[in-house]
């Protein structure tokens, strides 16, 4: 191990942490109140700062100046584990994540394993376990039933997750997340893989296939981040907040953190499995310039952030979910199409030529 | 006795929900738009934009305490308004006035009277109940204060507040 | 008594036949068939003067046939001849075959119109008037007068803010001439000071020339004032009476122990008022018990358990100071032990005193006897509330006898722990340099003074508005104290320090509420057998033979004597 790659590897991760992935969850919060404002007619935050953009900034300063209370009759440890737990997972899935070509040589991936997909499934589903244990320390009833809710919640979907892009390693034949955005620049992306190879009939069958695994993926990365329709572990008019009813201060924050954190690696995946990551056609990739690295980025930033709208769009759209229509939809509706669907990509892959 | 609450029956399109959604994020989209493009009439903005001009007469803001046109502190403490106080907002600690006093025939006068703003309500009560027209409810709503002592009205600011009210019944002149 | 059965009249109220003994005024004998009358001057324990006229009713007799026999109706009662004009109900006696109408429209005239009449010069100052909420002017006025008043003329100037004597300031502009007051002042306590002059409207009530209003029951014409006239210059324009919470207690200043209801807000009382017991004080009580407040919202209050660490006096919690108590009590033994204990408790706490005594062995043990002079109505000449208590619980035989062998035996050191329970040991000719010298000096009382500087544990506890109780009243009965406030600060009640003490030195002795301490003494004590504190009542229970005559205003006849 040369000095030169953890020399590389430690600024990728302190840039990707602190300089894109920390901002990006402090003005998800805000882009949400203003998205969420617009949808209903109202202006949102608009005080600090111009068009208030300095509200995340007020927003923490306030959350670290609150008195760091912990209630009579909790576990304690626990109780301080808990936020952590829920943060650090959604944290490290960014690792296998390529957020860019390369830039200077250098490929834009902190941590480019032959695991890819699998890492971020091991521990993007340690999250729960934050949520548990908050539920169970708080030593408090709305908390418990939110825990028990995102157990029970995480464990049905995760399932879907999984299965929802099985099809997409089916094609590429490979569990490396570059890998698949490699093949994506080469093919074409999973959303659309008949684009530039228009008279493939099996590029045209599998676009349909695509787009379930799609969408049965997009829902379950709802589920998994505790997102409207799917708060049910939240659920403010029910549970008071649910399994963060007992925090305040900046140990709220580190929940409020993890599940925007969450949010912008799920998002990031979805970028990567179905939209060509870091790609766009017609702009070449990092080794023809640092400039095209950099808009590399910037551009797989981008998409991210389109799929953050949407996320946030289907929020202030949509009504929860009750949670017995919710573990059906999970077990009985989800989990069969994307079965189901590995079956119909495995077909297409052995009958027709792609 | 247990009522079955019919379900609508639903036709497949519905049963996919998936048109719903579409037309409800279509929706939300609109507004989103309308939003970006300033064309929607957005809510008027508190601190800069008031609407004072336009408070109906008897608007029920801070209660406070009037004197007469003799300058006479109307109130008497009899401590009506702090009996029927719903959220015991007020406290009053009673004092006799000096035999010298220009306004001696009254006897009784409050030594101290605190309305706690924390505590009110603005239901009005105390205005509805006192004998003596002392107690009325200003138009004065933005009440604020660093610490709960600052949100303690003490007689003085109450006095502030309620200034001079003209056309109220003088019944303690000397001739009654 | 007579004993030849007193004979008993048939009277019709309101269409109702009723019968009443001879001699029941007709105003009680509607009050007994459930009917009010409303009334201002009359007053049971006064006689009727019949000025106010508000009692005004019907009445009616028997009509006599030519044989000078009653003719007798359809129904088979005597028919009755009405009165054409009404007649005071609170002067007449009832008598055989009367008749009487409380509601007719001729009464309810009458009384619109004798309203008005008393409502013509009366001030419009309920607001400021002390006696607004349990005026019955207001309340008369609401039930039987008219709401709006037809007097347009300037209404007469009287005097304002008189002050009658040290504690009682008249408003005659109030005042509705009722003379209650003045046949109080005559009847009750004869003591004549005041009266009426001037004539028609112009009618004030004054003190005779070169007298005064202050006599030792000057406060029981204010409680009888129906209107606002007469007001407690103690109490003037502190708390309007609707805020005050009424607990049923007894005073505790002398051995009277009139009945008594404490009115308190927020825990500060703010009058106490007597409560009518015909056994005990009838519906009066002294000023001085009256005005004995002061003390218990008193500066120098103990709020804090305070215990002798190193040379200094310190603040304690209430376990370590128990704790320190009882180790410096067991350190000596019970012969070198003395206690002073007080005819101010409780009978529930000197049970746990003489406990605590046995527990310790201690044979030197008495109350501080307080004396004063007393008058022939209800201040006794024991100054001390439970002097009884403290006799029949064995704390003493004869209060005070003991008390020089104490002062002698702590003088000559053999006394080397002394235990002084609401009661300062300098009256008992100790010196403060003796109780300096003291090795153990352990105080519990309520006061701060001289003596609790020199304490080796101060431990505070509760004044009587304080706290629940029995008590032995001078003529042997047994009354109830119940809790109008909370205590201040830290200080505890005083039986539950006596406990923790017991405990400290004996272990448990499962008593966890004052019930169960009345419930260990009603065991042992056979004039106590059967009672609980709840039993007790409102009115108290006989238990001892009364010693010596009845108060003269106890004027119902004792009964509930026990078998010696």
């Amino acid at each position: 191990m040369d000095t030169f790659f953890v020399t590389t590897s430690l600024l990728k991760i302190l840039g990707i942490l602190f300089l894109v992935i920390l901002p990006m969850v402090s003005y998800a919060v805000y882009a949400e109140r203003r998205v969420s404002a617009f949808m209903q007619d109202r202006l949102g935050p608009n005080r600090v700062g111009p068009a208030g953009l300095f509200q995340p900034v007020a927003d923490v300063a306030k959350l670290l100046l609150k008195e760091s209370f912990s209630p009579a009759n909790v576990n304690t440890f626990y109780y301080w584990l808990a936020p952590c737990l829920a943060l650090i997972p959604a944290l490290i899935t960014i690792a296998v994540v390529p957020f860019g070509s390369t830039l200077f040589g250098v490929p834009m991936v902190i941590a480019d394993v032959n695991v890819g997909i699998l890492y971020v499934f091991a521990v993007a589903s340690l999250g729960v376990y934050g949520i548990v244990l908050a539920g169970w320390a708080s030593n408090s009833k709305y908390p418990f039933l939110g825990g028990v809710r995102s157990s029970s919640q995480m464990i049905s979907y995760e399932l879907s997750l999984g299965l929802a892009v099985i099809p997409v390693f089916l094609v590429v034949g490979n569990l490396r997340l570059t890998s698949v955005v490699r093949y994506q620049i080469e093919h074409g992306w999973f959303i659309a893989p008949f684009i530039g190879d228009w008279t493939n009939i099996g590029k045209w069958l599998l676009t349909i296939p695509m787009f379930i695994s799609f969408v049965v993926f997009m829902i379950a990365v709802f589920a998994e981040t505790n997102r409207l329709p799917f708060d049910l572990p939240e659920a403010e008019q029910e549970l008071a907040g649910g399994y963060h009813t007992e925090y305040a201060g900046m140990k709220f924050a580190l929940f409020f953190l993890g599940e925007y954190a969450a949010m912008i690696s799920g998002s990031a995946l979805v970028v990567t499995l179905f939209f060509g990551g870091w790609h766009f056609p017609g702009i070449p990739d990092g080794a023809h310039g640092w400039v095209f690295g950099l808009i590399n980025i910037a551009l797989f930033f981008a998409k991210v952030a389109i799929v953050i709208f949407i996320f946030m769009w289907v929020r202030w759209t949509l009504p929860r979910f009750r949670f017995d229509q919710l573990m059906r939809l999970g077990w009985l509706f989800f989990f069969e199409i994307a079965l189901v669907n590995i079956f119909v990509v495995a077909g297409i892959m052995a009958f027709l030529p792609t | 006795m247990a009522i079955t609450v019919p379900r609508p029956n639903l036709n497949w399109r519905e049963r996919l929900y998936l048109p719903a959604i579409v037309a409800g994020l279509a929706i939300t989209f609109k507004h989103f738009k309308n939003m970006i493009f300033g064309r929607t009439k957005v809510t008027m903005e508190y601190p800069e934009q008031k609407w004072d001009a336009n408070l109906p007469e008897h608007y029920r803001g801070a209660p406070a305490l009037v004197r007469d046109a003799d300058g006479r502190v109307r109130c008497v403490a009899c401590q009506l308004c702090e009996f029927i106080c719903p959220p015991r907002a007020i406290k009053m600690v009673p004092g006799e006035l000096p035999r010298t006093d220009r306004f001696a025939k009254v006897e009784k006068f409050p030594e101290e009277f605190d309305i706690d703003m924390v505590r009110c309500i603005f239901c009005g009560l105390c205005e509805e109940v006192c004998p003596e027209q002392a107690i009325f409810l200003r138009k004065d709503y933005a009440i604020t204060g660093f610490t709960r002592e600052d949100m303690v009205h003490r007689k003085d600011k109450l006095l502030e507040i309620g200034g001079v009210m003209h056309g109220v019944v003088l019944k303690w002149n000397e001739k009654k | 008594m007579p004993d030849e059965p007193v004979p008993l009249f048939t009277v019709q109220i309101d269409g109702v036949w009723h019968q009443f003994p001879k001699g029941t005024r007709v105003i009680e004998a509607c009050a007994q068939a459930g009917i009010f009358v409303p009334r201002y001057c009359y007053h049971k324990k006064l006689s009727s003067p019949g000025n106010c006229r508000m009692c005004l009713v019907e009445m009616g007799m028997p009509r006599l046939g030519p044989d000078r026999k009653p003719e007798l109706g359809a129904d088979g009662k005597p028919m009755i001849n009405w009165m054409p004009r009404p007649q005071i109900s609170c002067a007449q006696e009832v008598s055989e075959g009367m008749g009487v109408r409380t509601n007719s429209p001729l009464v309810k005239e009458c009384q619109r119109g004798v309203m008005e009449f008393l409502l013509i010069n009366h001030p419009l100052d309920c607001p400021i008037c002390d006696q607004a909420g349990e005026c019955e002017l207001q309340e008369f006025s609401v039930e039987y007068g008219a709401a709006d008043s037809r007097f347009l003329e300037n209404k007469v100037k009287k005097p304002k803010a008189v002050q009658l004597g040290p504690r009682v300031t008249l408003d005659d502009e109030r005042c509705i001439l009722c003379s209650r007051c003045i046949r109080f002042c005559q009847e009750i306590v004869h003591d004549d000071v005041l009266g009426f002059v001037d004539r028609g409207s112009h009618t004030v009530l004054t003190a005779h020339p070169g007298k005064r209003l202050e006599n030792n029951y000057s406060l029981n014409t204010v409680d009888i004032c129906p209107v606002g006239a007469l007001t407690s210059t103690d109490f003037r324009f502190k708390m309007r009476v609707w805020f005050l919470k009424e607990t049923k207690s007894i005073c505790t200043s002398c051995a009277t122990g009139c009945n008594t209801i404490i009115g308190t807000r927020e825990d500060v009382v703010y009058r106490q008022t007597p409560r009518e017991n015909d056994h005990v004080n009838s519906c009066w009580m002294c000023d001085h018990g009256r005005l004995n407040l002061d003390y218990i919202t008193s500066e120098r209050r103990l709020l804090e358990p305070r215990v002798l660490l190193g040379d200094k006096l310190d603040s304690s919690d209430w376990n370590a100071a128990i704790e320190r108590a009882a180790l410096q009590l067991r350190h000596f033994p019970g012969w070198e032990t003395a206690m002073i204990a007080s005819a101010r408790l409780t009978n529930e706490e000197l049970w746990l005193t003489a406990q605590l005594a046995r527990a310790l062995g201690v044979d030197l043990i008495d109350i501080v006897p307080r004396s004063g002079p007393g008058d022939d109505i209800l201040l006794s000449e024991d100054r001390n509330p439970n002097t009884n208590g403290a006799r029949l619980l064995g704390i003493t035989s004869e209060p005070g006898a003991r008390l020089g062998e104490i002062a002698q035996a702590v003088k000559s050191g053999r006394v080397k722990a002394l235990l002084a329970l609401h009661e300062n040991p300098i009256e008992t000719g100790i010196t403060a340099e003796e109780l300096s010298n003291l090795p153990a000096f352990i105080v519990i009382d309520i006061l701060e003074n001289a003596v609790t500087e020199k304490a080796t544990a101060v431990l505070p506890g509760f004044a009587f508005v304080e706290k629940r109780g029995s008590m032995i009243n001078g003529k042997g009965r047994l009354q109830r104290l119940n809790r109008a406030i909370r205590g201040p600060g830290n200080a505890r009640d005083d039986w539950e320090i006596l406990r923790d003490l017991l405990q400290a030195l004996g272990g448990s002795n499962g008593l966890y509420s004052i019930d169960d301490v009345f419930r260990q003494m009603s065991d042992a004590v056979p004039e106590f057998s059967g009672l609980t504190l709840s039993k007790i009542g409102d009115l108290g229970v006989q238990v001892l033979r009364a010693r010596g005559a009845l108060s003269p205003l106890a004027e119902a006849k004792e009964t509930a004597v026990p078998p010696s």
